[in-house]
């Protein structure tokens, strides 16, 4: 891959001890205030995988208290909070910064050809503005925790006695954050593209970051006010939600969503920018069509905004929205076809080599297509109406989240792991991991699609005890998930000890971030690079290969 | 699509077709599959009208998703062996496709999505629209009660009286948070909105019992928030409607043949059945358990003759005046540590019933001297009667390990009168609730 953004490869014998972003400064001082994007995608990193461990831990428990209909070992409140402080977790301090603001911040200056981010200081800002956020969040918990559900849904949440106020706070202050890191990110892809990085040159993970962006910039200050409004409410009785003060609860339920449903998108856009680019480096060849999925990435970020109603289909909102609602959902359902499409069509005529990030690949695949077509499904609003709180929809927002974003963020760690530390992992312990996540995984929600269809509502402590076998099926799937994880964790930090060098491209791969050493210099670049083809072109012209496929 | 072919065939057919229909030669096939899809995806019985059209959309759906995964599965497994990486530095073919390619197919999905659609809205319209001869009930919930009204006749908690064919229209509203009215055998769901009237219709096909779930987080009791509808022969609805206690629907009346006839003059093991009987009617075994397990109110195990702290701090004894008192005017004195929240059972329970629950209760708390250890229900075998939502079963003597046989696909929460007699489980004194 000898392009001219390969600068520094010609001296190529350098074996990755010049002066990596890892060497140049030792001291704590310089990771804490460091203004290196790539240090701050790593403090990012830490910080999500804790919030992973913290969340993961309390749906452990939670799937272990659901093993018997009646309660096992805590009471009714317990659990109510349980399951909040899961959801809260998992989505604010997992799911919405795990890909952006880690693996985002680490590779976004890189694959565009750039020495930082835009704002730099703002970049580390960000840092302690989700740590500050995780704070009072974490805060809230010790008080006495939530125990609304992640939706916030008054006039339960304006009249609980529990700590509703710190926890919302906490996650308006982690909403600042992921601002901050969608303003950062914008800039810089319109500001910072080195020579010859056109747009149409960019690569798919930097426009779904792109995208990923906008809908944070432009949907997160409703999410601000909706839940300023609820701590306003529970605090000072405002009544703008408490129907007994002539508030009206549904216009929560509007404005909550207009932020949450786009936050879905928030989770997953970035998780098939990191698919698209596992695809096309482990199939070394070029993105079936890349005009599609870059249509197919806006459109998502776009048509995001417009079906946040059909959280509400039972709600009590108009027949011609839940009409409305409905049909607009099947256009980000069409959108979301037109990728799977690509990703599969992409290994035709490849050069496949099953690596584990292809592995985690073929996960994601398989799951969030099952995800996205009960999506479809629920979208029809007549067999929502009887899947609608119940867990059916867990099973398939987890298909969606897990078996999406959580996929996509497994191959990214071992895809990128080499460019991160300049080692590698155990092939065969990653792939053992691999298939324990992948195989929890199935057996943990899958049961949950017939709990739903058999009608146990989700959010229910105690059930009927006909639903027995199927919560025992799924409490064992989670233990395998957590075996899985923990696995992983093993492996890759003996592997940060003692991995064998990878080399600055192990994977051979045609992306501009492979064409740097692994790891990479402070500055990204020797000299900055210049672009002349595409981020997924195997074939320049100078070198035409037969394929013998 | 060929692997769907058929199914999606016979689901065409059974989405386009009246049910009661005259005989066509495709209906025995449509019943097999739409029993054969039930079963396989573990939905309920199919106990109204709406309930198998939204079904076979499901089916149809289902199959298609299944075969859409399948083919994605295989596809991607054939390139993956296909094209698989021959030697480390071979690189891939460049394939570049003319975008005519993928217009057709998309064009095609998205005509399929909108056939899904087409036919789920109609379907959700036919769920907003009640026929004109709807009979009006008025549902509201509370935290975690659910209580019904009629537009003339009585009024019930935790039990919706329906007749069987003949359309409902339930009217929703709540007096504290949002709680949703869900009914898995009808396949109807509606949220229960404070300060609103939300609507939903269903016609209940056959004689039975149904569970009635929450569905809409509503605080620390909202898993226990159960209650059911019981849909009755148009003859024992209009009976019930004017007053008289209504028959438990067939199953159960053929263990009770005349339950209901409460004459006060019975002899008293069978006013003990009747009151059981009549406390899961009106619903207080949702709050009250009957095996000594924490409940919204206090338990009936032991509770007759203890001593009872008031939030007053007065003590009184629970004899049969504290006990209408608490039916009729429930929050002159309330035992300490509970909430206020009990209904008033003034006008909607007549005195026998009254007088056969306070039986009921003396028998659920024998002397003191012959309380001897407390039974445990085998784990996992016989939660029905293990809690206070369930409490209406409990579990029979002898450790049998599943609900009633043959019961509905999800238990009656509360009150079913097919289980034997209650056995008086004596309790040891430690475990007197002395709450």
């Amino acid at each position: 891959m000898s392009t001219t953004a390969t600068a520094p490869r010609p001296a190529g014998a350098r074996p990755g001890q010049e002066r990596s972003y890892l060497g140049v400064e030792t001291t704590i001082r310089s990771w804490l205030a460091t203004t290196d994007h790539k240090r701050i995608g790593l403090l990012f990193l830490i910080a999500t995988a804790a919030a992973l461990a913290l969340g993961g831990s309390l749906a452990l428990a939670m799937r272990l208290e659901l093993l018997t209909p009646e309660p096992l070992f805590m009471d009714d409140l317990a659990y109510n909070r349980l399951f909040t402080l899961h959801g809260v977790i998992m989505v604010w301090l997992f799911m919405i910064p795990v890909i952006p603001a880690s693996f985002g911040n680490f590779l976004l200056p890189l694959m565009i050809g750039a020495r930082d981010v835009a704002f730099p200081r703002l970049n580390l800002a960000s840092v302690y503005v989700y740590l500050a956020g995780a704070a009072v969040v974490l805060g809230g918990i010790l008080a006495s925790g939530a125990d609304t559900g992640w939706t916030f849904y008054p006039p339960y949440s304006t009249t609980t006695p529990t700590a509703v106020v710190p926890v919302l706070l906490g996650v308006f202050i982690l909403g600042v954050s992921s601002t901050m890191t969608g303003i950062n990110f914008i800039v810089t892809t319109h500001t910072l593209r080195t020579r010859g990085m056109h747009w149409s040159r960019l690569p798919l993970f930097v426009w779904t970051l792109y995208g990923t962006s906008i809908i944070i910039v432009l949907a997160t200050p409703v999410l601000g006010i909706s839940l300023l409004l609820v701590a306003a409410d529970h605090a000072f009785g405002l009544g703008m939600f408490d129907p007994a003060r002539g508030g009206d609860p549904i216009l929560f339920q509007h404005i909550f969503w207009f932020y949450s449903h786009p936050a879905v998108y928030i989770m997953i856009l970035p998780a098939m920018g990191v698919i698209t680019e596992v695809v096309t480096t482990f199939a070394r060849k070029n993105l079936f069509s890349y005009g599609a999925m870059v249509v197919a990435t806006l459109g998502i970020a776009f048509i995001g905004f417009l079906t946040w109603g059909h959280h509400m289909f039972t709600a009590g909102m108009s027949t011609f929205d839940v009409a409305a609602f409905g049909a607009l959902s099947m256009f980000v359902a069409i959108f979301s076809a037109i990728k799977v499409f690509n990703w599969v069509a992409t290994l035709y005529g490849g050069a496949i080599a099953v690596s584990v990030p292809l592995l985690y690949l073929f996960g994601f695949l398989f799951l969030f297509s099952v995800g996205g077509m009960t999506g479809v499904a629920q979208a029809s609003t007549s067999l929502d109406v009887h899947w609608h709180d119940t867990y059916f929809i867990v099973a398939h927002f987890h298909f969606i989240m897990v078996g999406g974003t959580m996929m996509a963020y497994l191959a990214a760690l071992h895809y990128w792991f080499p460019k991160m530390f300049g080692r590698l992992y155990s092939e065969r312990w990653a792939t053992a991991a691999a298939a324990l996540v992948i195989g929890g995984f199935i057996l943990t929600f899958s049961p949950q699609f017939w709990l739903g269809n058999a009608g146990m509502p989700r959010r229910y402590h105690t059930y009927p005890a006909e639903y027995q076998t199927l919560h025992v099926i799924s409490t064992v799937g989670s233990w395998a998930i957590t075996g899985g994880l923990v696995l992983t964790l093993v492996y890759l930090i003996v592997a940060l000890r003692r991995g064998r060098p990878a080399g600055p491209n192990p994977w051979g791969s045609a992306a501009f971030e492979w064409q740097t050493p692994s790891p990479p210099p402070r500055e990204n670049y020797i000299t900055p690079p210049v672009i002349d083809r595409g981020p997924y072109d195997y074939h320049p012209p100078q070198q035409e290969h037969e394929d013998h496929g | 699509m060929s692997i769907t072919g058929a199914p999606a065939a016979a689901m065409a057919v059974a989405l386009a077709q009246d049910p009661v229909q005259p005989r066509h030669p495709w209906d025995a096939l449509v019943a097999a599959l739409n029993e054969f899809y039930r079963r396989a995806l573990g939905l309920p019985e199919q106990a109204s009208t709406i309930a198998p059209t939204i079904d076979h959309l499901h089916y149809f759906q289902i199959t298609v998703m299944f075969a859409v995964a399948g083919v994605i599965g295989i596809v991607t497994t054939v390139f993956v062996f296909r094209y698989r990486r021959r030697a480390p530095d071979q690189i891939g073919r460049r394939v570049d496709v003319p975008h005519t390619v993928e217009v057709p197919l998309y064009t095609g999905l998205f005509a399929l999505f909108m056939l899904f659609w087409i036919i789920g809205f109609r379907q959700f319209t036919s769920l907003e629209l009640p026929p004109g001869d709807a009979l009006d009930v008025y549902v509201s919930a509370k935290q975690w009660v659910w209580k019904f009204a009629y537009a003339e006749g009585p009024t019930s908690v935790g039990v919706l009286y329906v007749p069987a064919g003949r359309p409902v229209r339930l009217r929703l509203t709540s007096r504290d948070v949002i709680h949703s009215f869900f009914v898995p055998a009808f396949r109807i769901k509606r949220d229960a909105v404070p300060g609103m009237y939300t609507a939903i219709w269903f016609e209940a096909v056959r004689p039975g019992r149904y569970p009635v779930l929450c569905a809409e987080l509503c605080g620390v009791g909202h898993s226990r928030m159960r209650a059911e509808v019981v849909v009755l022969s148009p003859q024992a609805f209009d009976d019930w409607r004017q007053g008289r206690p209504a028959l438990p629907p067939p199953d159960a009346a053929a263990a009770t043949p005349d339950a209901g006839r409460v004459s006060g003059l019975e002899p008293v093991d069978r006013l003990v059945e009747l009151g059981r009987a009549a406390a899961a009617r009106h619903g207080c075994l949702g709050c009250h358990s009957v095996d000594g397990s924490p409940g919204q109110g206090p338990t009936w195990l032991n509770l007759f003759g203890a001593r009872e702290t008031m939030q007053t701090g007065e003590v009184i004894y629970v004899n049969a005046a504290y006990i209408t008192q608490s039916m009729m005017d429930p929050e002159a004195e309330i035992v300490a540590g509970f909430p206020p929240i009990m209904p008033s059972f003034q006008g909607r329970i007549t005195p026998a019933e009254t007088a056969a629950i306070i039986e009921y209760m003396k028998a659920l708390s024998p002397a003191p001297g012959l309380r001897r250890g407390r039974e445990y229900a085998p784990v996992g075998g016989a939660p029905a009667g293990a809690a206070g939502a369930a409490g209406a079963q409990p579990p029979p003597a002898g450790g049998a390990t599943t609900g009633a046989p043959g019961a509905a696909n999800v238990q009656v929460p509360a009150g079913s009168t097919r289980a034997a007699p209650p056995q008086h489980r004596p309790a040891d004194p430690g475990h007197e609730e002395e709450r």
